[in-house]
This record gives structure tokens, C-alpha cells and sequence, in this order.
């Protein structure tokens, strides 16, 4: 009894709040006000968090776990499983504070370490704090989960592990506060990116890059054959990624509102379009369209159109898809080929290549000037294509240069102290006995 | 009494065991192999990177044979097992010593 005249209270008391809202608000219409929770909002980055989450355990991993040889199956679920756990813990202890935290224009401060004064009723815009920690907490998850493609079949567990951690920590962190803190130096300059084509996919890809020269190439490649040796593993994995992926775009619009469900559509024709471009590109190139081509190709229509998922347009976005699959597929047969670098799973041709052809795009298809192409136009402030996109490039140069300079220090120093590379002999043995004790598959 | 080894492509198998079935072969033995001939291997590509197979994938029939059958045996699998295109397998025959069958300690033609 007591309680339901408390709730009636509450209702009552809401609704002259909300009379008061209206009646402040229809006075002053240039006010802003202190916002309240929006359960309609709150219901969907809920959702979108665990989508997100999603695409790591376990789309990530099975879309990698299928491609490598099955005597590495479990290292890669296992590398992938064990940062998903080992970034939650540093994200409560001091990660969040640092990516979100107030602190100057390069980084935030500690002052929400162990989500100090992140209570229950902590609102960030319209939704609850701790809502949003977890919402970006799944994508401070995937980005270096992305990376371990670069080093498969070859790194020491806890040398991955180490350098896990240190790389959020001085990589990660600090380019989410550059980008998306509220005072971030790149967010105040202008700098467009939705979901993360610079945060996540430009600092993984540059990441895996230089991983995969900084430890070199897997023993016997690439004269040897290394097929992958599960493409219907790979292909669950590659669904998964693409249902995550609107949880990823659609979910950064931190609203249920028109910017989500433009996100989720353009997503979704990027994601098409790419695959269809990598497909027909392989085709033409070498004669048959196949399985894995057409899901990498989906990849990289999918982390192409991440930073211009809430900014663009559907026909914009068919362009970006159709330019990502065709760029991504050139990029990998060069890298693997021409330049001959075992950057194992393709990484940074897919998501490094990816991102920066995104973030440059949105520089171009925001604009609201393209007719059927037009997107939502620039960053507040921004005048004309030109000035977007020199933003844009300023963006993608100085997290590019950054991201690479400080993970080929983190793996130099860690390969000085412990070492990166399992021995030959446990190399060739396979990971998953040599470092795990067990087998994937006992058949 | 002879061994009938023959290579065939893996998919005409059921055919073989049929036709030998037919002219009376009360057994054979079959294993999954892996080898190459004039048909040599070919080629995977995965995402840019190209693999050559060099062993492809047969199937290894073994019968042992009274001399009367040999004939009729070999016909058999020559006819089944026939696709007119490259990789269709061999037969070797070889001669064979002895044949005993464990159960009843019979020997020779009596144990085929």
C-alpha cells in the first residue's frame, strides 16, 4: 500500500515536472535544460550493448578461429575470450576514467576510477552513465581483439596479454578521449567519426601492421600451404559480425532516434556492397568468387562505413560500400603478395584500410549538396567539403602516427623483456598444445 | 590367387562396390587416400594467397581374387569406376601367397 502511494507520488510529481518543463521551455526556447532519462533510449544502448559485446564472443573470434589452421583454433577463441575479460577489469579500474574522464584536450583523469560517483542515477545525456561505460566498454573489447589477426598463430599468450593491456591503456584510451570525450582536441576540431573508423578501425588496423612486422612472419610462409581450416566456422562468425555491427553504428547514435535508424541502414547497404564488390572483384581477378572473399568483403563495406554510418546517406552509403570492397581487396593482395608481410588475417588491409577510407569519405558524403548522394551534413561550424576534409585528414594522420609510434615501442619493449614469439618448435607444434594444453578438435 | 589394388576418384565408390558385388566379390577393403598421378593437384586461393595441393583426395580398394575371377574383377571396376576424364585411378595387381581366414582356419581359395 504504502509503496503504491509512493509511486503515485513520483508520477504525480514527474508530471508537474514535465508541466513545469513545457511551460520553462515554450518561455525560453533557447535555454537548454538538464536532461531527464529517456527509457527509450536507455531500452536501446541496453540493447546495442550487448550486440556489440556480441560481436566479439563470439563473432570476432569464430570468423578468426575458422581461418587459421586447426592446430591454432583454441589460442585464437582463447586470446580473444581472455581480453574480453581482461579489458572489463581495467575499464572499472581506471580505463573508463581515463577514455571519458574530464581531465585536459590529450586524456581524461581519475577521477571515475572504479566508477567512482557513477552511481545508479548518474546520467550521461538522457541515459544512464554506467549504460554508457558499458556501451563503450564493448568497443574498447574489439579493437584489440581485432589486432591478434596480425600476430596469429605465433604470439605468446602472455605476451598478448601484456601488450593487451599496455595498448589500451596508451593507444586506446587516449584517442577515444581525442575523438569522442566532450573535450576532446579532434572533437572540438570537427572531426567526424560516427562509431569508430578512426577509434577502432584505424588504430587496430595501424596496430596490426606494425605487429606483424615488429614479429614477423609466421614460420614457413608463404611457401607453405596455410589454409584456413574452417570456412563454416568463419562464415557463423562473419553473420554475427554483421548483426553486431548494428549495434556498433546504430547504437553510437545514443538515442533510439532518426540518426540510429539512418546508421542501421546505411550499415547495412555498406556491409551488401562490399561484399558483392569483393566478390566480383575476386571473379574477374582470379575466376571464381569465393565463401572467404565474399565475408571479408562484407567487413570492410562494415568498418568503411562505421565513421560515416550516422552522417551519411543510403546511396552514399552504396558508393562507400562498393569503393570499400574493391580498395580492401586490392590492399590485401598487395600487402600479402607484392610487400609479402604476414599481417596473418588481414587486419590492416580490411580494418586499417577500411577506416581511413571511411573517415576521408565522410568528409565528403555528409555534405548535404549531392543530391540522391547528399549525407547530413558537416560538423557544426564547418563550412564547406574542403574544410571537412582537411579535419578529416588531420584525424586520420595524427591518430595513424600516433597509434604506430607508441605500439612499436609497447612490442619492442615487451620482446626486450619477455619475449614476443612462442620457440619454433612450439610454433610448429601449434599453439593450442604448446601453450594451452589441449586440442580443439579430438575426432 | 592375386591382390587387386585399385585407386579411384572418391565419389565412384559406391559404383565399384556395386559392380564387384554383382560378379560374386564376397569382400573388399577400403581406405581413404591421399596421392598424385598425371592429374597432378590444383591450386586454393585464399584471399590473395594461392596454395598449391600437390595430394589430392582417392580411394584405395583392396580385393583379393581367385585367378579364374581376376578377370572379370578388373573388368568390373575398369567399367565402373570410368569417367573418361583425367584422375580416374588404377589398378595393380599383384600376386598373393596366401589367404587365411581366421575364424575357421581355412586357407587358400576356400578362405576367399
Amino acid at each position: 500500500m504504502r509503496q503504491q502511494e509512493k509511486s503515485k507520488m513520483t508520477i504525480q510529481k514527474s508530471h508537474w515536472t514535465s508541466l513545469l518543463l513545457i511551460t520553462l521551455l515554450s518561455a525560453l526556447p533557447e535555454v537548454t535544460l538538464a536532461q531527464e532519462l529517456s527509457t527509450g533510449n536507455t531500452a536501446w544502448i541496453l540493447t546495442a550493448t550487448a550486440l556489440v559485446l556480441f560481436m566479439t564472443i563470439p563473432g570476432l573470434s569464430m570468423f578468426y578461429a575458422g581461418i587459421v589452421r586447426s592446430k591454432n583454433v583454441l589460442s585464437i577463441l582463447m586470446q580473444c575470450f581472455a581480453i574480453t575479460c581482461l579489458v572489463s577489469i581495467l575499464w572499472l579500474v581506471y580505463l573508463y576514467s581515463l577514455a571519458f574522464g574530464e581531465g585536459n584536450i590529450w586524456i581524461g583523469d581519475l577521477s571515475k576510477a572504479f566508477m567512482a560517483g557513477v552511481g545508479k542515477d548518474a546520467l550521461a545525456g538522457d541515459i544512464p552513465e554506467t549504460v554508457f561505460s558499458m556501451f563503450q566498454l564493448t568497443f574498447a573489447i574489439i579493437t584489440p581483439a581485432l589486432i591478434v589477426g596480425a600476430f596469429a598463430e605465433r604470439m605468446k599468450f602472455s605476451s598478448m596479454l601484456l601488450f593487451s593491456a599496455i595498448w589500451v591503456t596508451l593507444v586506446y584510451a587516449p584517442v577515444t578521449h581525442w575523438v569522442w570525450s566532450d573535450n576532446g582536441w579532434l572533437k572540438n576540431m570537427g572531426l567526424l567519426d560516427f562509431a569508430g573508423g578512426t577509434v577502432v578501425h584505424i588504430t587496430a588496423g595501424v596496430s596490426a601492421l606494425v605487429a606483424a612486422i615488429v614479429i614477423g612472419k609466421r614460420h614457413g610462409f608463404p611457401q607453405t600451404a596455410m589454409p584456413p581450416h574452417n570456412l563454416t566456422m568463419t562464415i557463423g562468425g562473419a553473420g554475427m559480425l554483421w548483426v553486431g555491427w548494428f549495434g556498433f553504428n546504430a547504437g553510437s547514435a545514443l538515442a533510439a532516434n532518426g540518426d540510429a535508424g539512418m546508421a542501421m541502414m546505411v550499415t547495412h547497404i555498406s556491409a551488401a556492397a562490399g561484399a558483392m564488390a569483393w566478390m566480383v572483384m575476386e571473379w574477374i581477378r582470379y575466376g571464381k568468387p569465393s565463401v572467404l572473399g565474399i565475408v571479408t568483403g562484407m567487413v570492410a563495406g562494415l568498418g568503411t562505413i562505421t565513421p560515416a554510418s550516422g552522417f551519411v546517406g543510403p546511396a552514399g552509403a552504396l558508393l562507400i560500400g562498393l569503393t570499400a570492397g574493391v580498395v580492401c581487396f586490392g590492399a590485401t593482395n598487395f600487402l600479402k603478395r607484392a610487400l609479402k608481410i604476414d599481417d596473418s588475417l588481414d587486419v590492416f588491409p580490411v580494418h586499417g584500410v577500411g577506416g581511413i577510407l571511411g573517415t576521408i569519405a565522410v568528409g565528403i558524403f555528409a555534405s548535404t549538396e549531392l543530391g540522391i548522394f547528399s549525407g547530413q551534413g558537416f560538423a557544426k561550424g564547418v563550412s564547406s567539403m574542403g574544410q571537412q576534409l582537411g579535419i578529416q585528414f588531420v584525424g586520420v594522420i595524427s591518430i595513424l602516427i600516433y597509434t604506430a609510434v607508441i605500439t612499436f615501442i609497447i612490442l619492442k619493449v615487451i620482446d626486450m623483456v619477455i619475449g614476443l614469439r612462442v620457440s619454433k618448435e612450439e610454433e610448429i607444434e601449434g599453439l593450442d598444445i604448446a601453450l594451452h594444453e589441449e586440442r580443439g578438435y579430438i575426432i | 590367387m592375386k591382390m587387386v589394388t585399385a585407386i579411384i576418384k572418391p565419389f565412384k565408390l559406391d559404383d565399384v562396390r556395386e559392380a564387384l558385388s554383382e560378379i560374386g566379390v564376397q569382400g573388399i577393403t577400403v581406405t581413404e587416400v591421399k596421392g598424385f598421378g598425371r592429374q597432378k593437384g590444383h591450386t586454393e586461393l585464399y584471399r590473395g594467397a594461392e596454395y598449391v595441393v600437390d595430394f589430392l583426395p582417392k580411394v584405395k580398394i583392396e580385393a583379393a581374387v581367385s585367378e579364374d575371377d581376376l578377370d572379370k574383377v578388373i573388368d568390373a571396376i575398369t567399367k565402373s569406376a570410368n569417367t573418361n576424364k583425367i584422375g580416374d585411378g588404377k589398378i595393380f595387381v599383384s600376386a598373393l601367397e596366401q589367404t587365411i581366414r581366421i575364424r575357421t582356419g581355412e586357407t587358400g581359395r576356400e578362405a576367399l
